[in-house]
């Protein structure tokens, strides 16, 4: 998985790259800190590279889930059209903050979220990023607030607003109301529609991920109930028949300790990577309304640019003295319209790289995922089968010697 | 599916196939009941090797077990000699609604009769099919005829009276439910040696038209009963003392109320009293059996829950994989549809494969948890079957305490005599009416004698019956458990192959294909 793969520029595997520049990120070591209400996990976050741009080829600094924030909300700023890798997300309830299941399931998380990152051909160069991975603390607070104003822009919840408000618009147009200021190109529709089936499907893939975790642990629990009560059975009957009892219950318990097992682990290499790609896919959501909003601002401007491209004609004739201030309006117009098309046409372009290469990498990764989700189950079934085979031929031998001795005595 | 070596063929004891457990008791759960139905014990008229699994070697005619003055009875061993192969087997179909209007009441009355068809061998039915229809009272009926007869006896108990609204009773459901339980109970029934030879069994069998059994008498009519004999009794008539016959019957609610106060005194002097009863219980085997059987019970209840639960959390397990493997369908699609490059088409085929095969094992955990599920019920059946100890073990206090209550009666009669005879030797001549009362006393006297003796009869009868049950009991368990547990394993180990090797496949082939 992505989280222990270094992130390389992918070369062919035969040509002797004599330096091939790598980034490397682990997030380990969660550790309490704070007390009480302030309380808080720091990670530690190391990172390998041979890179330039990095100072040295070692680093370690300790981070703490703001931080990992920061740099989610600095990438996103920066970088539009590219579908910045999701963050964990905040806990909900304040019991289950410092939970190890919690913490673990967070740490990973982050880890992969800095290793996709990593392997990002353009987000690896970012300078948010290098920060990030480098600063001391001291330097490190510096950085924080000198980009403070941007800690507090808006949050991925105002883009899906704005999303929706696109699509409310488009309600508006059938209703009749007023001309819609979206793109309805087949390409962007295209897109549109593929996001919404993908967040669909994944979604219900995760939801029954869930569910599958769950009741694997719960099957555990009444396997392990039921051991403990056939043991206490094999306690009030005598003989063969007693350690009979005995060995079901033991074997019960050996298996419910298996059980609880592959629900974590279930957990770790099913669920969280799903639950990621539904992450991944509000990101896309993100980059699409970032899309939406460019596409919005360019048609303004190209319109407000337009009419006072006809005003100057109109004045030129009427009133050729306002000609002058008219022409330098325009001009600057103009040139606020030539850009705000520049920039969407660069977040299209950019999407659309986006877009092959989130589908290769999701290809690859819910392949393995599967793969690995077919291989766990039949590792299991298989376990069990061994585990009770064991038991069913010592079965077999005790319940043929109690028969015979049940002849004996009513002989 | 039979399994092999699931069934193992113990030496002396019968054979037992899959679909059928012997002792099969009444099962509370409706889950239980309905996965039972699925597998029940369908009798059929076919069944030459049919074994009931409690097939002595009962030659000749067994002696009639409720006439009181015989002598001693054959003691029933289930094991050794396979010689006549017996069997009884019943089915329980067709409900109907009958709807009979009484004169008097404005609402007719509507019930619901089965129709009972039996197959059987035994000689003493005196034929090899019958059909008649019955309704739940005679059910009742026959219950309480057997309790009645058949004291010491484990007999199985019936299914419950449901006091739910008669809307309810008319349900398809319910009719359902209560046709099941109660065919499960007559085959429990037919399984016992002796109850399956009962007059009482044979003539619900056999009997077209109404059942020729009384019913007990209900509570009011018994205190109707009761009320008329109680002024006699309260005046010391001589019809104090039990009579014989009625010695080797429990006493009755509602009528026997002097006999009833009697023994309750009994009872109460057993607990409290200084001096210890004229007999106590004092077979020590069997003192420790019914210590041994509570806990048994207490353990059995535990289990028998936990495998309810147990049965639950697999379900459960194989219901999401069924619903992972219909959203990986979807997915499958999708992918097919969407797909660009080759990779994407691979892995489209893959998420196929995979929902395929989560489907598949889904299927299979609804196989594997219906087998489980017959495996542990001998737990349920066998919970189930601990009221019938109850019942005879409280037959068998009842019967001595019923023993312990004329033992006393004859010493203080007899102490009633000698301070009669003394204070009267003091009297020169004697004393007429003094003379007369140790008359009446002797008659008395006599009574009680045959009396206590019948009440002697009845206790060692149902002592014997107990020693011989829990025996045998102690035999079906073993045997039962045993099946039990290998058939769990067993099914564990099947199904997990099974499921291991569709996971195996779809992992395998997934991995040839992957760029």
């Amino acid at each position: 998985m992505v989280s222990r793969r270094s992130a390389g520029i992918p070369s062919s595997p035969n040509s002797p790259a004599p330096e091939q520049p790598f980034l490397s990120i682990s997030v380990t070591d969660p550790v309490k800190l704070g007390n009480n209400v302030q309380a808080y996990i720091s990670y530690r976050v190391s990172t390998k590279t041979n890179m330039q741009e990095y100072r040295g080829l070692e680093k370690i600094v300790i981070r703490r889930y703001s931080d990992f924030v920061w740099l989610h909300e600095r990438l996103t700023e920066r970088y539009k059209g590219i579908i910045i890798p999701p963050l964990p997300e905040k806990s909900a309830v304040e019991k289950f903050r410092f939970s190890a299941e919690f913490i673990e399931v967070r740490r990973r998380a982050l880890d992969v979220f800095l290793n996709r990152i990593a392997a990002h051909p353009i987000l690896r160069q970012s300078d948010d990023l290098k920060s990030f991975l480098q600063a001391d603390e001291d330097s490190w607070v510096v950085e924080k607030s000198r980009t403070a104003e941007g800690v507090f822009k808006k949050k991925p919840s105002d883009f899906m607003q704005i999303f929706k408000d696109v699509q409310s618009k488009v309600t508006d147009v059938v209703l009749g109301k007023e001309k819609p200021l979206e793109e309805t190109s087949e390409e962007y529709e295209k897109v549109k529609h593929y996001v919404t089936e993908l967040e669909d499907h994944l979604g219900e893939a995760q939801k029954q991920s869930y569910r599958l975790v769950k009741r694997h642990s719960e099957l555990g629990q009444a396997l392990a109930e039921f051991g403990k009560s056939v043991k206490s059975l094999g306690g009030c009957e005598t003989g063969l028949l007693g350690k009979a009892f005995g060995e079901l219950g033991n074997r019960a318990e050996l298996l419910s300790y298996k059980l609880q097992k592959q629900a974590q682990d279930l957990l770790m290499n099913f669920e969280e990577p799903l639950k990621e790609y539904v992450r991944t896919v509000q990101s896309i959501k993100a980059v699409l309304s970032d899309r939406a909003q460019a596409f919005r601002q360019q048609r303004e401007l190209f319109e407000a640019s337009k009419l006072k491209e006809i005003n100057l004609e109109k004045l030129r004739v009427v009133r050729p003295d306002k000609v002058g201030e008219a022409e330098i309006d325009y001009r600057e117009t103009k040139l606020q319209s030539d850009e705000a098309n520049k920039r969407y046409e660069e977040i299209v372009k950019v999407m659309q790289q986006e877009m092959v290469r989130f589908q290769e990498e999701k290809t690859r990764d819910l392949g393995a995922v599967f793969h690995e989700f077919a291989r766990g189950q039949a590792q299991l079934a298989n376990d069990t089968a061994e585990a009770w085979k064991v038991l069913a031929s010592q079965l077999d031998a005790w319940s043929h010697q109690s028969a015979g001795k049940a002849v004996e005595s009513s002989a | 599916m039979e399994e092999k070596g699931m069934e193992e063929c113990m030496e002396g004891m019968e054979s037992i196939s899959l679909d059928k457990a012997p002792l099969a008791y009444f099962s509370s759960s409706d889950y239980r009941s309905a996965m039972a139905a699925s597998g029940a014990m369908s009798p059929s008229a076919d069944q030459e090797d049919d074994e009931d699994g409690f097939l002595g070697a009962q030659s000749g005619p067994e002696p009639d077990p409720r006439v009181s003055d015989s002598s001693k009875e054959v003691p029933i061993s289930r094991n050794g000699g396979n010689s006549s192969q017996e069997f009884l087997t019943m089915a329980v179909t067709q409900p109907q609604k009958i709807q009979e209007s009484t004169g008097s009441s404005l609402v007719p009355n509507i019930y619901v009769t089965y129709l009972v068809v039996s197959h059987t061998n035994i000689p003493e039915y005196g034929g090899t099919e019958f059909s008649v229809r019955r309704r739940f009272r005679d059910f009742v009926t026959l219950a309480d005829r057997l309790a009645l007869a058949y004291r010491g006896y484990f007999i199985p108990p019936r299914p419950d009276k449901s006091i739910v609204e008669s809307q309810v009773m008319q349900k398809q459901e319910f009719i359902e439910q209560r046709r099941v339980a109660l065919e499960k109970y007559l085959s429990r029934l037919a399984a016992h040696p002796v109850l399956r030879k009962s007059e009482e069994l044979r003539l619900f069998l056999q009997t077209n038209g109404k059942l020729p059994l009384q019913p007990s008498i209900d509570m009011a009519s018994r205190m109707l009963d009761g009320a008329a004999k109680l002024p006699k009794q309260l005046f010391g008539d001589s019809s104090t003392v039990l009579a014989p016959q009625e010695a080797s019957q429990p006493a009755k609610g509602g009528r026997d109320l002097i006999r009833i106060f009697k023994e309750l005194r009994q009872s109460v002097t057993n607990d409290w009293g200084a001096s210890k009863p004229p007999v106590v219980e004092e077979d020590k085997e069997f003192l420790e059996k019914k210590e041994k059987l509570q806990d048994l019970e207490l353990e059995l209840t535990e289990a028998s829950q936990q495998a309810e639960a147990l049965i639950k959390a697999q379900q459960e397990v194989g219901d999401v994989v069924g619903d992972l493997g219909l959203a990986l369908i979807r997915i499958g699609k999708y992918e097919s549809q969407e797909a660009t490059g080759n990779a994407q088409k691979v892995h489209a085929t893959d998420v196929k494969r995979l929902a395929t095969a989560a489907v598949k094992v889904s299927r299979f955990y609804k196989e594997f948890n219906a087998e489980s599920c017959k495996h542990l019920d001998h737990l349920h059946d066998y919970l189930g079957l601990m009221q019938s100890v109850h019942t005879a073990f409280s037959d068998r206090s009842s019967a001595l305490l019923t023993l312990q209550t004329l033992m006393t009666d004859l010493s203080a009669m007899h102490a009633r005599i000698e301070k009669l005879n003394a204070s009267s030797s003091k009297t020169f001549g004697g004393d007429r009416s003094s003379n007369r009362k140790v008359e009446e006393l002797n008659d008395s006297i006599k009574t009680a004698e045959k009396s206590r003796d019948k009440a002697q009869e009845e206790y060692e009868r149902i002592k014997e019956r107990n020693r011989s049950e829990i025996e045998n009991y102690e035999c079906d368990r073993q045997r039962d458990f045993f099946s039990m547990l290998k058939g769990f394993v067993q099914t564990q180990v099947t199904y997990n192959e099974r499921i291991a090797s569709v996971w195996s496949k779809a992992f395998e082939e997934a991995g040839s294909a992957s760029v």
